[in-house]
């Protein structure tokens, strides 16, 4: 690990259907972004739980943001879940200390408000490929902000 | 207000040009899954702030309370059930209808026009993961009864 800091805010933002298959995947460059993908999709497990768990425990808050799902060495994974049963997962690194809950919170925030937008386009057939754009960019606004 | 009459004109409007336009027996179909869009859309954008709903009655309840009132401007007035996945939600003083004069006269003309309410409400459901038929039934004119059957896929 080099000693300069990283102006990386998340490394992979990947969007999931209902039926669990991925909406959207966008990932940093790197040589094996399949990793990646595979972390996002183990991570499937864990939002599952955690959405089953809600109802048993009382006095439970019923977030859609479900926090911090797995830490492992290099990297941090987020999840969310909205009433609809889309996933939002966004992989962080660990070393990035600068991110808070609440910037996680932010962020997933302007996710689902940009893929709302993107489900009340016409044009957008429900459980196809993101290809839109401007959601394109709200994603990349995540990934290469500088810190 | 202007901006609710522009909502009525327009499904009006739609109902009437499909009626002119295409077959008869089209017309329904192609105006409920209109609805279905609308309401799949709709349920995106307005449960995004409420938290997680528990169970199948949290949902009806948000189409009952919230959902019917972004888009109505009024609560359902009655909301019933028979807890085998039977709901019958009925709503006195139906926006769709309001309209159309309060008699027995055009009775015969009132499913045209819940053709697309019934789709809306089957659409939201459908995004909420619930899999339901939804059929309205009038027997005084502004009221109206949504029957909703919920399929159970085990």
């Amino acid at each position: 690990m080099t000693g300069q800091r990283s102006s990386k805010m998340a490394v992979c933002v990947a969007v999931i259907s209902k039926e669990n298959y991925p909406l959207y995947i966008q990932t940093i460059p790197t040589e094996d972004d399949l990793k990646f993908h595979y972390t996002v999709h183990t991570s499937l497990d864990v939002v599952e739980e955690k959405i089953n768990n809600v109802g048993k425990t009382t006095n439970d808050l019923r977030e859609l943001y479900l926090g911090l799902l797995y830490p492992t060495e290099d990297y941090k994974v987020y999840g969310y879940v909205t009433n609809t049963k889309i996933k939002f997962v966004v992989v962080v690194e660990s070393s990035n200390t600068a991110l808070r809950d609440n910037e996680i919170r932010t962020m997933f925030r302007k996710l689902h408000n940009a893929y709302t937008d993107l489900v009340c386009n016409p044009f957008y057939t429900p459980g196809d490929r993101i290809t839109s754009r401007v959601f394109e960019k709200v994603v990349n606004a995540m990934m290469l902000q500088d810190s | 207000m202007a901006d609710e009459a522009l909502f009525e004109f327009l499904h009006m409007e739609v109902v009437s040009y499909l009626f002119k336009t295409a077959d008869e027996e089209k017309c329904i179909p192609i105006l409920e899954n209109m609805g279905y869009r609308v309401g799949h859309s709709l349920a995106e954008r307005f449960t995004k702030d409420s938290s997680r709903f528990k169970d199948e009655l949290d949902i009806m309840k948000f189409i009952c309370k919230d959902f019917w009132t972004s888009v109505y401007k009024k609560q359902v007035d009655n909301l019933r059930t028979n807890h085998q996945g039977v709901y019958v939600l009925q709503d006195n003083r139906c926006r769709v209808l309001t309209q159309i004069s309060a008699s027995k006269q055009y009775l015969e003309a009132a499913p045209n026009y819940l053709a697309f309410p019934c789709g809306l409400i089957r659409g939201a459901l459908a995004n909420l993961g619930i899999s339901c038929i939804v059929t309205a039934e009038v027997q005084n004119m502004p009221a109206c009864k949504f029957q909703i059957m919920i399929q159970r896929s085990q």
